[in-house]
């Protein structure tokens, strides 16, 4: 390079201006440094791997099947005739129970914001990013949908199909994926008056490309905050349908069934209520804290 | 003759933040005589704005005054109480903004503002202050004042809202105004339109004018003496013409070539001065300049310069001095900006670059 | 290969003068809940541009220079009218078609901030039009980056970091490498230096010269600062309120303006020099520009010109663009050249 004498390396600007860390590992930085979130995950991450491995402590005999009665010792209290969290009226273990209806508990989370996702970002998507006619229908489409009560909603879908896993999973995604397609569109919408949207259409980006490669990285934090916070409240609504008697029926441990027969005997024996709702306490708050911490790492304005 | 009415003396007002502490303001002296229009110019972030919020003890936190004298007729604004510094804010000075929407209340009256303005300091009674609402916005030329006194913040548009701005200034007949950047937001047509209003309000009403910008065409016509900052220092200061005639710091010699004159036909190269302002939380030792300078010196990396008198009025934070700058390093300032070995390799028809391989 | 489906002869299209016409085109924007309101953002314009020149467009804020440039650039549809580059009318291209087309037209945004995806990097930014046209291959691609990023006078190291790490006038040398990496022959500069500091400003100003003459570019250059546009412009064009009112070089249009508009604006802008600026005697304008939605009728100047016949010719009949004044200089007033 000859020509790259020393007055033309003078005219070149070298410097930059702030700190060198990409986008996604300042929210990293950030989400480590909140300690609540990270004691949100850590727990979360203990769950799961409780969930995945509670089948093979039974196979090992370390733990209780879960549907085993041991009808010598029904309703015995912690740590008492082989059962360290006591047993039901059935007399089955309460820890095994609790670990197995960490299965139920994670997955409705999980799975259903996994049913919800697909739906919520192809409507949101469709509708903030045609506008128009498209955007009015299927707005006015979410708006009908939205109006009716959840609760109400899934106890009819249950009972006409019968409170089966799957209609359970479905019941709880259809009444939940209305906000995420709100959110999504609004998100959109927003983001598509952007300029550097403009500028990548004037470089000859196809529409397809603007979705995936500017459109949807830009609305990802908002819609991981909000899936992330879906989580706890699909826990509670199986909970609550548990509770009421229409959630997934026995003798599959859940946290909410399990409430909810205990919840008879509650004087007699506590801890067959108190534990399940404290583990579904915990859960909903680990998730909360996640959701927390996410939004504020996710939030570039928010400075280390 | 000339009778001082501000005198702001060796200021420091500094930021103390978590990244370390900001000398916004490092050791700023400047003054103000009565009824005299001052420019005070520098790029953004130099330290303009938090200086004249220090004349008026409105540093935002988490900055604070940390030394010197600000006298406005010998009084020191530094050590007032709080009731002196409300009537001083009240009566003595008021201040224009940039953005004349934030600073007017969206859900009062234009009118009613400018009479709360008047009352609020006692200067005037409930009723006087009622006439002088109309009597202010004719001054300022608000078309049909009296209707359009009853109207909000809203339905002004940014002009109008900029001439109520200044006639709320000039609600307690205060002796100096400073205006911030106050017509940077408007366009050219309305802009002429309040620079012709704030020089007839100056000739008319005798209010000495502290006028902050970016803009040198502005400070040129409207200001009597200029103060150029740097890095929350003066480098310069002196009066317009022999500013403007000739400049003696690199830093004001730069300012005034960067930017091209409607009135001249393309001649030369603009000026543009390399790399930014440096962080002042950690500025750089000897003349705050230095990395940007063209004409930078080995003494001018260890040593800073004092103000020292250049001609008559005069003065310049600077070793070397435009003066003493020869032809040749001025034209070497101006040289081009791209590379032209890159442009070079560009050049080659962009569906070959496959096969093209780099020099 | 990329230009195989492209009919015209490129002899032909070399040959025209004219790289770009604007022909009687107009862009309303319809009011929501407002039956048949429309903000007339751009309300009947005639521009031609000619190959190599720097047009420079001014004009009043609202007036309709931005929707104006996104008309060009095709990324607004027009309401009416054609808009013809290289011979080709874009207003009735789609898809496919108007992408390839769009590479020999570029964009430079005003906000150095917002123009630049927050969530890619530089080298990504500037690499994604070379993606776009399946330009060279990838290592010949990062190369070229490289390349664009040493003629804006930045590291070319920078690739793989992100746009918050950089200042404005760094970003906007990045926005205009991105503008640059497909050699486009036409460059758009909406308020390219508007957001700038004045340092920061000239340094901008600089590089688009320099890049002008080093690569022959075409420039539609858009500010509402008159005096950055004639220091950078051939020829300017003066719009009110979604109209061009007067076209001519950038001496003509100072030194013997045809249009009151015009002269009042020009008269607005302070000088740096003191002396000059204690003569200077303004022309000031009555008011602020009237709203687009319900322009004024006749000539819609006539409510702030200071030589209009109201009532009379100027309220009742609108005056076309026509030539006035010197060579090449077009006026759209009734007394075109009166004072
Ligand atoms: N998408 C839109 N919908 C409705 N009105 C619009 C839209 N875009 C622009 N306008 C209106 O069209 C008119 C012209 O706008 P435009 O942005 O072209 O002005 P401009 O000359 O570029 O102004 P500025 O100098 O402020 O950038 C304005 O009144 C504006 O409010
Ligand atoms: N609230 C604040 N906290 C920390 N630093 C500040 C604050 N306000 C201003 N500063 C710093 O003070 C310096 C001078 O700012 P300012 O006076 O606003 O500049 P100007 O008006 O010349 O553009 C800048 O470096 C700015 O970053
Ligand atoms: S002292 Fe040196 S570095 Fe500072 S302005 Fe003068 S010549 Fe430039
Ligand atoms: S036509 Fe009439 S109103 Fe319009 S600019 Fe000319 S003189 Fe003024
Ligand atoms: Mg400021
Ligand atoms: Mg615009």
């Amino acid at each position: 390079m000859a020509l790259a004498a020393p007055a033309l390396e003078q005219a070149v600007d070298w410097e930059v201006a702030e700190q060198q860390i990409g986008l996604w590992q300042d929210a990293w930085h950030r989400f480590r440094r909140n300690r609540l979130a990270v004691l949100g995950a850590g727990l979360v991450l203990f769950l799961i791997l409780v969930a995945f491995l509670s089948p093979l402590l039974v196979h090992f005999h370390l733990i209780w099947n879960p549907g085993t009665q041991d009808v010598a010792n029904i309703e015995v209290g912690p740590a008492q005739a082989g059962h360290p969290l006591g047993s039901d009226e059935l007399g089955r273990d309460t820890l095994s129970r609790l670990m197995f209806g960490s299965r139920i508990s994670l997955s409705v989370g999980i799975l259903v914001q996994g049913i919800i996702l697909p739906i919520g970002m192809a409507i949101g998507l469709a509708a903030g990013y045609f506008g128009g006619r498209i955007d009015n229908l299927l707005m006015r489409f979410t708006d009908i949908w939205y109006a009716f009560p959840d609760l109400i909603f899934v106890l009819v879908l249950v009972s006409v199909f019968g409170p089966s896993l799957l209609t359970i999973f479905g019941a709880i995604a259809l009444v939940n994926w209305v906000g995420l397609a709100r959110l999504v569109r609004g998100q959109v919408l927003a983001i598509k008056e952007k300029e550097y949207i403009e500028a990548a259409r004037s470089s000859g980006s196809a529409p397809l490309k603007l979705i995936l490669k500017h459109l949807l990285p830009n609305a990802l934090g908002p819609i991981i905050v909000t899936v992330v916070f879906g989580i706890p409240s699909a826990i509670f609504l199986e909970a609550v349908l548990s509770f009421l008697g229409v959630g997934i029926q026995p003798p599959t441990p859940t946290w909410g069934q399990m409430v909810f027969d205990g919840y008879e005997a509650i004087y007699a024996n506590p801890s067959a209520v108190v534990l399940p709702a404290l583990a579904i306490g915990f859960t909903l708050l680990s998730f909360s804290f996640i959701g927390d911490g996410l939004r504020d790492a996710l939030d570039p304005r928010m400075k280390r | 003759m000339a009778q001082t009415l501000l005198q702001v003396e060796d200021l420091h007002t500094q930021f103390f933040t978590s990244r370390g502490v900001v000398r916004a303001v490092d050791g700023v002296s400047l003054h103000i005589d009565v009824g005299e229009t001052l420019g005070v110019v520098g790029e953004s972030g130099c330290g303009k704005t938090i200086t004249a919020l220090s004349i008026l003890r409105l540093v935002p936190d988490p900055g604070k005054i940390v030394s010197g004298r600000i006298l406005f007729r010998g009084n020191d604004v530094v050590k007032m109480d709080d009731d002196e510094i409300r009537d001083f804010r009240g009566n003595d000075v008021a201040m224009i903004f940039q953005d004349p929407m934030t600073s007017l209340n969206p859900v009062t009256r234009i009118g009613s503002q400018i009479e709360e303005a008047m009352t609020a300091h006692k200067r005037f009674t409930p009723e006087q202050a009622k006439s002088r609402v109309i009597e202010l916005l004719t001054r300022v030329r608000v078309p049909s004042a009296e209707t359009r006194a009853k109207d909000y913040p809203h339905q002004f548009s940014g002009g109008m809202r900029q001439r109520a701005m200044i006639a709320m200034g000039l609600a307690n007949e205060p002796s100096l105004l400073i205006a911030d950047e106050p017509t940077t937001a408007l366009d050219v047509t309305v802009q002429a339109q309040i620079i012709q209003l704030m020089k007839q309000l100056n000739r008319e009403l005798g209010t000495a004018m502290m006028l902050i910008t970016h803009n040198m065409a502005l400070v040129a016509s409207l200001c009597q003496r200029v103060v150029v900052m740097y890095a929350g220092r003066v480098v310069e200061e002196g009066p317009v013409e022999q500013i403007f005639k000739s400049p003696q710091h690199p830093y004001t010699w730069s300012l005034l070539r960067s930017v091209p004159r409607v009135d001249e036909a393309r001649k030369d190269r603009l000026v543009s001065i390399k790399g930014l302002p440096p962080d002042l939380s950690n500025p750089p030792p000897g003349c705050k300049f230095h990395p940007r300078c063209p004409f930078v010196i080995d003494r001018c990396r260890v040593e800073e310069p004092p103000l020292g008198e250049v001609g008559p009025d005069q003065v310049a934070r600077c070793w070397v001095l435009m003066r003493n700058v020869s032809e040749g390093d001025v034209a070497t300032a101006k040289q081009s900006s791209i590379s032209v070995a890159a442009a070079e390799n560009l050049k080659a028809p962009v569906a070959d670059i496959g096969t093209k391989s780099g020099s | 290969m990329m230009q195989a489906p492209e009919k015209a002869p490129l002899t032909t299209v070399a040959a025209d003068p004219i790289i770009l016409r604007v022909q009687d085109v107009y862009k309303h924007f319809p009011i929501a809940g407002f039956g048949g309101l429309a903000v007339r953002a751009v309300d009947g314009v005639d521009l031609e541009i000619r190959r190599g020149e720097a047009l420079g467009l001014v004009g009043e804020s609202g007036c309709g220079k931005s929707t104006l440039a996104r008309l060009i650039t095709a990324l607004l549809p027009v309401t009416r009218g054609k808009i013809i580059f290289e011979g080709q009318e874009i207003t009735k291209m789609r898809g496919g078609r108007l992408r390839r087309m769009r590479r020999k037209m570029q964009m430079i945004f005003q906000d150095p901030f917002a123009s630049l995806d927050p969530r890619m990097t530089v080298g990504d930014i500037i690499q994604e039009p070379l993606d776009n046209y399946g330009i060279g291959s990838g290592k010949a691609r990062q190369r070229r980056v490289q390349e664009l990023l040493r003629l804006v006078g930045l590291n070319p190291n920078f690739t793989n970091r992100y746009p918050h790490e950089f200042s404005g006038g760094q970003r906007q040398r990045i926005g205009i490498a991105r503008a640059l990496a497909v050699n486009p022959s036409f460059i758009v500069c909406d308020e390219a230096v508007s957001a700038l500091d004045v340092s920061i400003q000239a340094q901008i100003i600089n590089l688009l010269q320099d890049l002008q003459r080093e690569f022959n570019l075409t420039y539609l250059f858009i500010a509402h600062d008159l005096a950055v546009v004639r220091h950078l412009s051939d020829r300017i064009a003066v719009m009110y309120l979604g109209k061009i009112v007067e076209t001519a070089g950038r001496n003509d249009i100072y030194d013997h303006p045809q249009h009151p508009y015009t002269r009042a604006l020009l008269s607005s802008i302070p000088v740096p020099d003191p002396v000059v600026e204690r003569t200077r005697a303004p022309i000031l304008l009555k008011g602020e520009i009237p709203s687009p939605v319900n322009p004024p009728s006749g000539c819609r100047f006539h409510t702030r010109c200071p030589i209009a016949r109201v009532p009379g010719i100027c309220s009742e009949q609108e005056p076309p663009l026509e030539p006035h004044g010197q060579r090449d200089q077009l006026a759209a007033c009734h007394f075109a050249g009166e004072k």
